[in-house]
Parts: C-alpha cells; structure tokens; sequence
C-alpha cells in the first residue's frame, strides 16, 4: 500500500472522489496542504481574492450540477471569512466540502495566532462538521464529508485540520475506502407506500388542486417526474424561488413562482385550492405570508426528505418522507394505474378561474415611465438575446426578483440564487463557479450596484483564470428593496439605502482588464446586450440605468393571507 | 407540557454541544440535562427535559433526530417509564434541629452521606417533585447548597432504547 502524507492524503482524497477543482486561499495552517497542492496535477486551485468568494464559487457549481463543490481555506480569518458562504449554501440545502485549516494540535485552546473555534463557530450553519485528529482518519474523514453533504438533505460539512495532521514527515498508508457506512446516519431512501396511496387518493378527488414544488425538486433531479405527474393529472403548477425551472415556466400549466413576489394567479390559487402538494419545498415565510390565514380550504401533502421539513410551520394532513423523484415516480404509476380521475368538470372550472386571475394580473406585468429604462424590460431584453437558455445567478433584492419573475426558467439548475439567506454578493461569484466547470454555456449574474460592490474584488479572479461572464447591473441608484419597503412603511425616509460616490464602473472594469458598457436609452438596451454577449472571450459589465423609482410586485401584505396583495403602488387586493 | 427525552448518541467529542446549541439556535428550552457514557463506551445516553406544545415537542425530536451523532432518541413521556433524580444538599445541622432533620431524611427515605458537627450532606433520589417537596421542609432548617444531577429516565417492561 501507497505511504503518504497527511496533506498528500487529502489531496489524493479529492482525486478519488473525483474532484476537479478546488476553490480557496492559502494561509499558515493550510501551507502543508498547498506545498502538496503544488506537487500534483489532478486536482486544480482557483485561487480567489476573498474566502468568501471561494464557497460561492463551489456553491454555484454546485446549484449547476449537483456534485459538492469543495473549498479550502487557511484557519481563522480565513476560515471565518467562509462563514457567509457556508450559511448560504446551508439555507438553500446545497452540498459543499469546506476544508480549513487549524493551528496544530498542541496549540488549539490557546489562543494561539490565527486560531479560530471553527467547529463551534461553523456548528449552527453546517449539515455536519468534524476534527481530524489523527492524519490516517483522512481519507475516511473525507469520504464521509462527501457522503453527508450530497445525501439525504445536502448541506455544508466542514473539516478541521490541525496543522501537525498534514506535516510532511509523518507517512500512513493511504486507501480511498469505496463507500461508507453510518449507524447514526440513514435519510429515507422511498417513500411510504401507503402515505403514497393515500396521497394520490387525494389527488383523485381533488376540485382545485395545486402542485407546489421547491428546491427539492432541482436538488433531487425530479423535474422530468415532477413534469410527468403534472401533465398526467392537467394539475396547475406553481415553483417556489428556490424551484425555478423544475416545472418549465413557459408550460401551460405554469402559474409561475408563488409568495412574497409571486404571481397574482400562483398565489390566489393556491389561497383558493382544496389540495395543496407541496414537493420538496417547506414552507418559508417568505411563500406562506401569515400562516394562520394560509390555504383555509385546503388539505396538504407535503413529501420531503427532510421529516423536520414536515408540519414545521403550516401543519400536513399528509406527510411523505423521502426523496421527491422515487416518491413522485410512485405517485405517478399509481395515477397511471388508477381506474379513478379528477373529476374533470370541476377541474376544468378551477383552469378557468386560475385563466381569469391571470388574466386580470399577468405575471409579466409592469408599465413604462416615460423614457426610462424599467428593470422588467432589461431582462425581458437579456431573455430574447440569451434566447432563455443561459445559467443566470443573481445577487439579493429588486433585481433578483425582476430576473426571477421576467426570465422563464424552464430547464432545472439555471436559475442560480440565495433565496434562503438572502447574500448580496453571492451572484457573481457563483456565476464564475459555473462559468469554470461549463465554458461553453453562457453565464450571467444579474445584479445591482449594491450586490457587486460586495464580491467585486473577484474581478481579478476571473482575469487569472480567464472566467468570461457577463454581468447585468440594474443600476437605480439606490439599495432598490430597502428603499421600496421605506416607501411603503417609512414614508420614504431613505436610510442609507442609496450610495454616493458610485464607482466609475467602466474604468474599475478597465483597470481589472475586462470589459464594461453603460446604457442609458432603451434603444440602446438589446444592440448593447448583443455586443456584449457576443464577446465571448471577454468578461463584460453591462451598467443599466433603469427606472430608479419603480416597486417589484405584486407583493403580499405582511401578516395577511397569500391572496392579500399589493399589485401597483395603488391597487391593494 | 413536560417532555423527558432521552437520546442514544455517538460518545464523541463535540456531540453534546450539538444538542445543547440546537436548543440555544431554536429558541427551545433545557430545563434538565443528564448525560454519561453507556456500557458501550461508544455510545452516550443523554437525557433531557423540556417544555412545550406537542408542534415544537416534534419539532424537538426531528431536529434531534437530524444531528449526524444521535443514533436514536424515544419521548419517554409518552409512554409508563420510571423517572429518578439524584439530590445530594448540605443542611446547617446544630443542637436540636440535628434529630429533625434526621427524622425528616428518614421520612423522605435519604440518607445522611456526610456528617461534621454543624453540618449534615443528605442524598435523596426520587422524581423532581419527591426533591422538591424535600427542599421545602427543611427549608426553615438552613440549606446551605443544593446539587441536582438532572432527571434520569427509562421506559417500564420490555421497552428498552439500545442499537
């Protein structure tokens, strides 16, 4: 058997798992890692500018694929710096491996220079974390890393490594193990078949159902099952932020996205159903508004992979534990072997209700100011010349809603957003993750002046490794959502929510060697968009002047039920 | 409504301060805690109580249930099981009330572990209402100090909670 060292085991760890890249920023407890690092070639370092950005970089790729992406990072400031990243990617269930370096053994609890308690710190944000305490544990440490952050509900797990558990001199003997076992740990592999039964029952004699699906369904690779289920049954389909693109948004059956900023018919129906499937999503805030007054008249299965998902906040009169593409599989044969179906007459008034609701509200909505550019029609714009098929990763506020809300999604994992912890900053980087692993395809963030202010620093990243995204900066001026909710509940008193002393965007770009272009006529909008997508090799900022006052909506109504909204700055229904 | 829980979980370093910090980071309570390794050495038996309405008691038990280290964990209050708490408490014990005491620790069925001449350390098991009903007494007698280990608990019959 092969001897190696404890970094060389690490190293080679990766190789077996099969990782390609590795996002990170070296450091003092991380050097015996990068001098081992430096004598292979199997496994590639993106060396980023901020830590913060390396589990951005590995959080986006991961959205895209669905394999974990890997960070490595020095202890302390370093490992503290990934703390965002790592919240992020645990809010949103995404599969990551952070390795972070800790000063050696002899010295940890002695406040020793760059000691941070990485594994207290990082313990309420990861799926799991772990010391490695003896330099032979690695290769196991490792594989069981990789096995917690992709299976069941994927989620961050870090690894703390002593300094001493990677020196060079110490030589173990190194195997890969193939699989690993957990007695502790066994997420549900199929649903209950009975729950199932009793679930498709329901649907059987459903009036008003619809199928509200999450993340989940991206995460688990269900969309083509999640689309068969609902063509099957003819049910409406409504995506959570997070599950853009698990049912096709130019479907027919699609009512769009639901919630806070959803669509006026996704959201009146839901509020009018009698069933609500819910498929791997869970019932945040930001989707149920009031709890107490949601969906009144309807009954809820709710499957999920996570039991504690389940009867959180909005009780399930049918809970389904397991993961979403076997259940709906499931569900599906015993829709297609039932000698039962929705009565279609009731089902045919309820498509002519949700018909007349959207209808009255599209969902691509919004009017014109005068010459300005509005938000919508940037991407509308960014839709035609993409032709709706790039990986779009956005950052957090009005920008990240107009993209969600006027860019149909319909393939799963291009749709790339903090929608759980809410990151500004996290767009770009997250673009430049795709953007290294998928070179072909086109990426872009979708942005503010605010959101790339806080990661720009990357810029130096993708010029180093060549990463030619495209950004799309809805520039208004100000902090677009604080400054909308100070409209609407602070009488416009704009606390910090604009910025002077904006950076001259073209000249930063410059400076970094990229590429930047200013628009500010809308004649100007879609032949600058197609020159700027049509260079290919370059990294380009496109800095659009949009229309500074205009609101996202609709937009519920705190504390009401989900058909409680604002639909302009005047209509409240 | 009281819950006594009790969680079978790996005996590794770092597995107890999951469970405490999940109660801290979800707003739940700890009103006791008892935990030591079990006669498998790898295995720890970790008892708690807390309060709360049936929806944030099942809460408890899943996110529980979703730490890597715990094995397996059972709401012993949901079924007949026998719940004990050790009590040891140091009493000023001088002149006559030194016979009170005594017959008072007799009463509650303690006993007196240690004895200097002004001073009596009783140890009393029994449920949380057994040690309080105890505490109040004596309580016109001096207690000096108060050490509760925290409830213990196990399911009555041939429920048992192991691998």
């Amino acid at each position: 058997m092969e001897l190696l060292s404890g970094a060389e085991m690490l190293i080679r760890s990766l190789k077996d798992q099969g990782v390609e890249y590795i996002y990170g920023y070296p450091g003092g407890a991380a050097l015996h890692i990068y001098d081992a690092l430096f004598r292979q070639d199997d496994v590639k370092h993106i060396l980023v500018r901020h830590e913060q950005a390396a589990t951005h970089m590995a959080d986006g790729y991961a959205r895209a694929t669905g394999e974990p992406g890997v960070v490595l990072v020095t202890s302390g400031p370093g490992a503290t710096n990934t703390i965002t990243g790592i919240a992020t990617a645990s809010m949103d269930s995404i599969p990551m491996v952070v390795l972070c370096g800790q000063v050696a053994s002899h010295l940890i609890g002695e406040d020793a220079f760059q000691e941070t308690d990485m594994i207290g710190v990082s313990r309420p944000i990861v799926k799991h974390n772990m010391t490695v305490r003896h330099p032979s544990e690695i290769p196991q440490l490792v594989k069981k890393a990789f096995y917690l952050a992709k299976s069941g509900r994927p989620g961050p797990v870090v690894i703390d490594i002593p300094k001493d558990m990677t020196a060079p001199n110490g030589r173990f003997e190194y195997e890969y193990p193939e699989k690993v076992s957990m007695r502790s740990y066994n997420p549900a592999v199929r649903g209950h078949a009975g729950q199932i039964r009793r679930a498709v029952d329901m649907m059987m004699n459903a009036r008003r159902p619809v199928i509200y699906a999450g993340g989940g369904v991206v995460l688990g690779k269900a969309s083509q099952q999640l689309t068969d289920l609902a063509h099957e049954l003819g049910f409406p389909v409504t995506n959570t932020i997070m599950g853009l693109g698990g049912f096709p948004a130019t479907d027919e059956q699609s009512l769009g996205w639901l919630g806070m900023h959803g669509s006026y018919e996704s959201n009146m129906a839901m509020h009018h159903s009698d069933l609500v499937l819910a498929i791997g999503a869970r019932f945040d805030d930001r989707v149920t508004n009031a709890t107490d007054k949601f969906c009144p008249g309807a009954r809820i299965v709710h499957v999920d992979i996570d039991p504690a998902s389940i009867s959180k906040t909005v009780q399930a009169d049918v809970p389904i534990v397991g993961p979403v593409d076997s259940v709906l599989e499931e569900m599906l044969s015993l829709v297609r072997e039932s000698e039962e179906q929705p009565d279609q007459e009731a089902l045919g008034a309820w498509w002519k209700q949700i018909r007349e609701w959207g209808q009255y509200r599209s969902r691509y909505h919004y009017e014109q100011n005068g010459d300005n550019i509005m938000p919508q029609e940037a991407i509308e714009a960014l839709y035609r010349v993409t032709k709706g098929d790039a990986y779009v990763t956005s950052d957090v506020g009005q920008h990240q809603m107009f993209a969600a809300q006027f860019y149909p999604f319909d393939k799963p994992n291009r749709w790339i957003n903090s929608g759980g912890l809410g990151t500004m900053g996290f767009g770009f980087p997250a673009a430049m993750g795709i953007k290294l692993h998928m070179p072909e395809q086109e990426v872009v963030c979708v942005t503010g002046e605010g959101s790339i202010q806080m990661n720009i620093q990357e810029l130096s990243t993708c010029k180093q490794y060549h990463l030619p995204v495209k950004i799309i900066n809805l520039n208004n001026q100000a902090l677009g959502m604080v400054k909308q909710w100070q409209d609407m509940n602070y009488e416009s008193r704009y606390a910090h929510s604009y910025m002077e002393s904006l950076p001259n965007f073209e000249k930063l770009f410059e400076a970094y060697g990229h590429v930047a272009f200013t628009v500010t006529r809308r004649e100007d909008l879609e032949p600058v968009l197609e020159k700027a997508f049509a260079m290919k090799d370059q990294l380009v900022f496109v800095d659009i002047y949009v229309d500074p006052y205009e609101h996202v909506y609709p937009m519920q109504v705190a504390g009401g039920s989900m058909k409680d909204m604002w639909l302009s700055k005047t209509e409240r229904v | 409504m009281r819950r006594i829980i009790s969680i079978l979980m790996e005996n590794e370093p770092g597995a107890l301060s999951r469970v405490v910090g999940l109660f801290s980071q979800r707003n739940y309570n700890i009103e006791s805690l008892a935990v030591a390794p079990t006669e498998d050495p790898t295995l720890s038996r970790l008892t708690l109580t807390t309060e709360g309405s049936d929806k944030v008691i099942e809460q408890i038990t899943k996110q529980l249930n979703k730490l890597i280290e715990v094995v397996k964990l059972v709401d012993l209050t949901e079924g007949s099981h026998v719940e004990r708490e050790l009590m040891l408490i140091k009493l000023r014990a001088t002149g006559a009330q030194r016979a009170e005491i005594k017959r008072t620790v007799d009463i509650f069925r303690g006993q007196i572990v240690d004895v200097t001449s002004t001073v009596y350390t009783v140890q009393l098991t029994g449920d949380g209402e057994k040690l309080d009903a105890f505490i109040q007494a004596v309580g016109t007698m001096g207690v000096l100090e108060v050490v509760r280990s925290g409830v213990s608990g196990i399911a009555r019959g041939e429920k048992v909670l192991s691998l």
